[in-house]
């Protein structure tokens, strides 16, 4: 980390650079923009939004788990509980004739009333609204070493599965006749998508996580026209809103996490602009 | 044989062999319900089967139980020079595509996606780019190259997922009704190259559709499928069953 700090200490010689927090806040944010991006392009083709949503809330009932059980630190919790989601919503797509909103809807009236009960006993709910809004200026380089591993497992799984989920997201069956396990795909992608939410959640917060993961994809699909352009233009709409909003948010003094989600609404906003324009610039080529 | 890393193959071919696919009292229950009883079809290589039948009549299941999405009991095997597999390569052209039409995949991310493992949300280079575009050459569909999937026509995605499905080598090729929503132009350059895929590759065909007008001049038999096979006939026979009743 000294290394990092140093580097910070000498490329960016602001006010906001001089403290030990910010820099391992933006050490943070430089790693989970991406992930979140990449991971969003594909909730996004999927129309994942609602499950991802509901995976952040799935947070509550982990860290209810936690409780009840003595655990100290809730996020093995948080990961189990949300694993377990995202098999049986998989697993009960597959079983039901009900549409997957209502499935999805069932398991999250189940697990922010279970959460919200089981914190709540004698009034103790408040000590857990850290989790609703999250704090990344908390992170601990523990915390960033975790976040690091998940990068690269996301990167390696990406470059394995990337191609099959974007087959299965077009027509499953056309990629089941290419011999692609598309439960299997399917269950595993969630399963990445449930750690990287649980282990982030501290940071970003259940209320707004979700955002982080559908505005940079949604902003980069107003205009993109390939895979390639999608992927790279959510990388870099998420790490500017990411970056943006942890400088504004220490200025402002704000919420790291809405303020980055701030930043990213301006980007989905821009973007759709600017799609705008490109379809026409097209049409009159065209 | 049609080789992926060569997609002249396409073209080129092997010669006929003695081959065919069976498909052997194939019975398909899903809730309680019989959805398809005791099925059996033999397809020789070369031959297009046509298979239609009124709506719910176990066309769709058919095929999903052939791709292996529902559970059946029965068999499907198929015969290769003297050699019995139990599940035969099958290439599949859906009937649609199940994504929003502004979706930021272009025609080459899919045969990309479909036909190699380099990650296509790295970037096509421009070897692979002049692969796919040799494999879509073969379709027509070189020039869509660069276009977004949901912008095609109807006739331009059938000839797209055609090359793709060729790509598999397959011995069974599975075509999910074609006709929907393409013109008359694009359905019969369409059904041509099928033709002309049977004649250059003795590949059998399974081509589910409505539209059995539209197929006569190119399929070699056709089955009328309600739940169980009620008739299999030529064309021929089968127009003059028609106009009898």
């Amino acid at each position: 980390m000294s290394e990092w700090y140093k580097l910070v200490d000498m490329v960016l010689p602001f006010d906001w650079g001089q403290y030990v927090f910010m820099k391992n806040a933006l050490l943070a944010v430089l790693v989970i923009a991406p992930v979140y991006a990449v991971l969003g392009t594909m909730v996004v083709s999927n129309r994942m939004a609602f499950f991802t949503d509901v995976l952040g809330h799935s947070a509550l009932a982990g860290i209810a788990i936690g409780v009840v059980c003595g655990i100290q630190d809730p996020v093995g919790p948080m990961i189990t509980m949300a694993v377990i989601l995202a098999v049986l919503v998989n697993v009960f797509k597959g079983l039901t004739r009900a549409s997957t909103d209502t499935v999805l809807g069932v398991f999250m009236a189940f697990m922010v009333a279970l959460g919200i009960t089981i914190l709540s006993r004698q009034g103790g709910f408040v000590k857990y609204t850290k989790y609703l809004i999250g704090d990344i200026l908390a992170v601990s380089p523990n915390e960033i070493t975790w976040l690091v591993v998940m990068f690269f497992v996301v990167l390696i799984y990406w470059c394995v599965a990337g191609n099959a989920l974007l087959l299965t997201s077009v027509n499953s069956s056309l990629a089941r006749s290419r011999r692609i396990k598309v439960f299997l795909l399917e269950t595993s992608f969630t399963i990445l998508l449930a750690i990287v939410v649980m282990l982030s959640i501290r940071l970003v917060g259940v209320l707004i996580i979700n955002s982080l993961l559908v505005l940079p994809a949604a902003a980069s699909r107003n205009f993109a026209r390939n895979t390639r352009a999608y992927t790279l233009w959510a990388v870099v709409f998420s790490l500017m809103s990411g970056v943006a909003g942890l400088i504004a948010s220490y200025y402002w003094g704000t919420a790291t996490g809405a303020t980055i989600v701030l930043f990213s609404v301006g980007c989905y906003v821009f973007s759709v602009a600017a799609g705008r324009l490109l379809s026409g610039a097209l049409k009159t080529s065209g | 044989m049609l080789s992926q890393n060569n997609p002249s193959s396409v073209v080129a071919g092997d010669s006929c062999r003695h081959c065919c696919i069976r498909i052997q009292d194939l019975t398909v229950c899903l809730g309680g319900n019989t959805i398809l009883n005791g099925v059996n079809l033999h397809v020789h290589c070369g031959d297009v089967l046509a298979i239609v039948g009124p709506n719910g009549a176990g066309k769709t299941t058919l095929l999903r139980a052939i791709l292996g999405e529902v559970p059946y009991r029965g068999s499907l095997s198929s015969l290769i020079g003297g050699v019995e597999r139990r599940r035969p390569r099958i290439g599949y052209v859906p009937q649609k595509l199940h994504f929003d039409p502004d979706s930021p995949v272009s025609v080459a991310d899919l045969v990309m996606a479909a036909t190699s493992r380099r990650p296509v949300w790295w970037g096509i280079g421009n070897q692979a780019l002049a692969r796919v575009k040799a494999i879509l050459k073969v379709f027509a569909a070189d020039n869509l190259v660069a276009r977004r999937v949901g912008e095609l026509s109807g006739g331009e995605l059938q000839r797209v997922l055609l090359a793709i499905a060729m790509t598999a080598e397959p011995e069974l090729l599975l075509l999910d009704e074609p006709s929907s929503g393409v013109d008359v132009k694009g359905l019969e350059l369409f059904y041509q190259l099928v033709r002309d895929l049977k004649k250059q590759h003795d590949i059998s065909v399974i081509l589910v559709t409505h539209d059995v007008a539209g197929i006569l001049a190119y399929v070699d038999r056709i089955v009328l499928l309600d739940h169980s096979i009620i008739t299999e006939s030529s064309p021929k026979e089968f127009l003059s069953d028609v106009r009898g009743s």
